[in-house]
């Protein structure tokens, strides 16, 4: 069973303007010990499935669909039940970790305060065990003393995965966690995301806009496009050989190394992301696509078996691969 | 819209004003609390202004109050009673509308012309003329407000024109704040550097450029200080520092206190003015925050 | 908090205080030329007997020795002569202070219960319970101080006779110990639920407005995530960041509440600050009226002192480092 799983998922926000639907029809799913990317501009739905997850959404959000945690509905939990789930059975690294942190309260304070609320231990073992946290994630224990405004960027990031693996979480969830950071401090954090997955055998979803960051991390990738799944596959696979458009352009958006004429011309995608109040007609993708034909603005396909263990949902998907 | 490029620069700016004003026409209507507000203030302008055609203001004069029953209670001849004195309670709220709806303008245009002054010099020179101008600002701000207000109008004396100098002169601080804060934010603007580059003259600037774009910010901060002016000369009246020839609501306040109207249940005495304070300040600000709102966005659901 | 933090605090209090005694010179002998033109101003008083005032009250010799004067008299700690009876200013105010500080410490406890319910509106925003805390505050807004008292007076003074009407205890009471504590107490009562009253609203409001601002905040969105209770999230992560404003407003608040209950004790005879200004406006006693002044804003400085280093405290952000 998986630990972690979405099945047809539709998340629409209320707003003055009328209904915002964010993410249309997601169905995917974690297996133990795996770790799935998930990517797509800003705007496409991917840091709503985040908040979905834990029921975090702004009241009076409209949700369908089903989030499996373990097999249990998180929709259908009592409140009680919800609050034990929050953070033992998935837990948050959101991104930017100046805002996410409480600016009046030390660090290790906002650690310990995790601890204590899901085990059954002294407010000295959570001191303890805060110490550890700080120590695995690559900081001084005694850091548990600063309030966020004195740690650096890379320092604060850090913290956040040591506050997200304090209850022990089946499923990490990592929300954009290397946004804001220098390529370095990203480069580091990565690798010790990659190393706490492998060690703990935890379960990852990791959600970016940064393709590049997901194809040496995951095993398997999905790219969201307009609160929808346009491409799923293994990781290496569909970056190296891109079925729909849209990931085809997301990947050209990053300069292969040691490639000089990719780096000389770095192919951009044009055109802003779509309004998901105000999406267009047939294939959302259609406006943007440089391989549109005239059926995509009215006829809007779903994902299609692409090749073993491959989908996308393109309407040459059929035409590239039959 | 083709044809712009024809049309003045002048009815272009009339038209966009026009435009503007049917906007803000639009959203006030749909705030029903602020347009019952609105109606509330004009009724009582109007009142105050036809005041002298309905009435006579030696009427309640106490020369001429000696045959009226003495503490009436309301009654159809009388609808809010009389004094200790046979003086109608009803025509002192009326007249009384006079001096505090006067006290309360007079005094607000004052502190915005201050604070304006203050505020655009301090923003728009920048230097040291902002740094001791913001020095006295903040000086004055701490001053506490109603002691210096007493203190103040105890040594000027008792007149009309020392209550609006001295509610003038004690608020136009946070004015000069708010409008120091605007004119620093339009500077840093484009179109005020091209002004400067064409060579419009500093007056020409602040006349044109700075002027027009921190107008609707101080209409709304007037609408606020209205009430303020109010509140202040009702107490400073009550302190018994109101125009001694003028009646006003603090003034009918003090006297009824003097005639001992709490202490023996006149209730028709003390009761009346209130109420009309109460309404005119709700009214005041109830109007200023909905224009606030409207004026700027960031401001709303507040 | 660092020491040139703290420094700078209190040279900015120092200089606010030496502009206040400025002005204070400036308002009674240069806007007021001569002080005493009341005392003797329809009496008939024969010319020595007026210069012999003019000294007592330091008034010969230019503006600028007067200035000076004035200054060498306050360092002294002394603030002149009242010129009813010829009583120290400093020994008339001193006996006002206390009565007005009890009072003013009492409604703003009580009045800071509205800090609480401005929390709560401000989380629930929309809510039945907001908008009818909204709309009392701004009721309350709008009614004068004292008007609130006559009211107050009117009905549970005079009609059911709960309290006393006036004064700080029954007079010539010659209760000692816990019933001259009780009877002093139930004088309090109403003046001080009266200026409380007039005050919540405040409180509330800028509660209300601060614990908005802190709710779009990613930290409680984190908080919740933790699985913590939703009056949890609110106790332990929102009040502590609404927490920094209200602090200030409320140390500030403290310093003008003093200045604003005169009209409030001078309405139930309450022998403190505030009748102590009133009566002395009524004189006029200009001597009171200037000592009053200086102490009342050097009230509101302190009180902003306070606020800064309160702030520097509470907020870990703060304090110049």
């Amino acid at each position: 069973m998986s630990v972690l799983e979405l099945q047809d998922l539709h998340v629409t926000y209320r707003s003055e303007g009328g209904p915002v639907p964010a993410v249309r029809g997601v169905s995917l799913s974690l297996e133990r010990g795996d770790t799935v990317g998930l990517a797509g501009e800003s705007g496409c739905g991917k840091s709503t499935i985040a908040a979905a997850v834990l029921r975090l959404l702004p009241k009076g959000t409209e949700v369908s669909g089903k989030v499996l945690l373990d097999g249990e509905d998180v929709y259908a939990m009592k409140p009680g039940r919800l609050r034990a789930v929050r953070w033992t059975s998935a837990a948050i690294v959101f991104q930017g970790a100046l805002h996410s942190l409480n600016p009046v309260r030390r660090v290790g304070n906002q650690i310990e305060e995790a601890i204590l609320l899901h085990t059954a231990v002294s407010p000295r073992a959570a001191r303890t065990r805060t110490g550890e946290l700080l120590v695995k994630v690559g900081l001084p224990a005694d850091r548990a003393q600063r309030y966020p405004h004195q740690l650096s960027g890379g320092q604060r990031q850090r913290v956040l995965i040591a506050l997200a693996l304090a209850c022990d979480p089946k499923v990490l969830i990592a929300d954009e966690p290397t946004t804001a950071l220098d390529v370095m401090v990203q480069a580091q954090v990565l690798a010790l995301l990659e190393e706490l997955q492998r060690e703990q055998g935890l379960s990852l979803l990791f959600i970016t806009h940064d393709l590049s960051v997901l194809t040496t991390t995951c095993e398997r990738l999905a790219v969201m496009y307009a609160g929808r799944i346009v491409e799923q596959g293994p990781g290496r696979e569909v970056f190296a050989q891109p079925h729909h458009p849209y990931t085809r352009a997301l990947a050209a958006a990053f300069p292969t190394i040691g490639d000089p004429a990719s780096r000389m011309n770095p192919a951009g995608l044009a055109g802003d992301p779509p309004d998901p109040s105000a999406l267009p007609s047939g294939c959302p993708f259609h406006v943007r696509c440089a391989v549109a034909t005239a059926e995509c603005s009215s006829l809007d396909v779903g994902l299609r078996v692409a090749a073993p263990g491959r989908s996308a949902a393109c309407v040459h998907v059929e035409a590239a691969h039959v | 819209m083709s044809d712009l490029a024809q049309v003045s620069p002048r009815a272009f700016r009339w038209a966009r004003r026009r435009a503007s004003a049917a906007g803000f026409w639009r959203s006030l209507r749909r705030d029903k609390l602020a347009l019952t507000s609105l109606v509330v203030l004009v009724l009582f302008v109007v009142l105050a202004v036809v005041a002298p055609w309905v009435s006579n203001r030696a009427d309640f004069n106490v020369i001429n109050t000696g045959d009226n029953p003495v503490w009436a209670k309301p009654s159809g001849q009388y609808l809010l009673g009389t004094d200790n004195y046979g003086r109608s309670v009803a025509l002192q709220v009326l007249w009384g509308a006079r001096v505090s709806l006067f006290v309360g303008v007079a005094a607000t245009v004052l502190t915005i012309v201050l604070g304006t002054l203050v505020g655009i010099s301090a923003g728009f020179f920048g230097g040291w003329i902002d740094a001791v101008l913001m020095r006295i600002t903040d000086w004055f701000l701490v001053i506490p407000f109603l002691p210096f207000a007493i203190v103040l109008a105890s040594v000027l004396g008792r007149s009309l024109w020392n209550i609006v100098f001295v509610i003038g002169i004690t608020s136009w601080p946070s004015t000069a704040r708010l409008v120091r804060s605007q004119v620093l934010s339009l500077r840093e603007r484009l179109y005020v550097d091209r002004a400067r580059a064409l060579g419009g003259g500093r007056a020409h600037i602040i006349g044109r450029h700075i002027l027009p774009n921190v107008t609707p910010l101080v209409l709304a901060s007037t609408t606020l200080a209205v009430p303020i002016s109010i509140l202040t000369e009702t107490t400073l009246a009550f302190l018994g520092l109101g125009d001694p020839t003028d009646v006003s609501w603090g003034g009918i306040l003090d006297q009824a206190r003097t005639a001992a109207a709490v202490t023996t249940n006149r209730w028709w005495y003390y009761l009346p003015p209130g109420v009309a304070i109460i309404m005119v300040v709700l009214a005041f600000t109830i109007f200023g925050r909905a224009l606030e709102a409207i004026l700027d966005p960031r401001l709303r659901d507040r | 908090m660092s020491a040139r933090f703290l420094l700078r605090k209190v040279l900015g209090a120092i200089s606010t205080l030496a502009f206040v005694v400025t002005v204070n010179f400036f308002l009674f002998r240069v806007v007021n030329d001569d002080p005493t033109a009341t005392m003797y101003r329809g009496r008939n008083m024969k010319p020595e007997q007026i210069a012999s005032l003019r000294q007592k009250f330091n008034l010969d010799g230019s503006k600028w020795e007067q200035y000076l004067a004035y200054l060498r008299q306050l360092l002294r700690g002394d603030l002149g002569l009242s010129m009813k009876g010829s009583r120290e200013v400093s020994a008339v105010i001193g006996e006002a202070i206390w009565p007005t500080l009890l009072l003013v410490g009492c409604s703003t406890l009580l009045a800071m219960l509205g800090i609480t319910l401005g929390y709560r509106a401000g989380w629930r925003r929309g809510s039945g319970f907001d908008t009818s805390a909204t709309s009392f505050s701004m009721l309350t807004y709008a009614m004068p101080d004292f008007w609130i008292g006559m009211v107050a007076l009117g009905l549970f003074s005079v009609k059911l006779g709960w309290f006393p009407v006036s004064g700080l205890e029954d007079p010539g009471s010659a209760a000692t110990g816990i019933s001259q504590l009780l009877d002093q107490l139930h004088h309090m009562a109403l003046p001080a639920i009266v200026l409380a009253l007039a005050y919540v609203g405040e409180y509330m409001i800028v509660a209300r407005s601060a614990m908005i601002e802190t709710l779009s905040e990613d930290y409680l969105q984190l908080a919740r995530a933790k699985g913590l209770r939703d009056a949890e999230v609110r106790r332990r992560h929102a009040v502590p960041n609404a927490r920094l404003p209200v602090v200030s407003l409320s140390a500030i608040n403290f310093g003008f509440v003093v200045g604003g209950a005169i009209a409030v004790e001078s309405l139930f005879s309450w022998p403190g600050i505030g009748q102590l200004t009133s009566l002395a406006v009524k004189g006029p006693d200009f001597p009171v009226l200037q000592g009053l002044f200086l102490l009342l804003s050097a009230a509101v400085i302190l009180a902003n002192l306070v606020a800064d280093l309160l702030y520097s405290r509470l907020d870990p952000r703060a304090g110049g480092r």
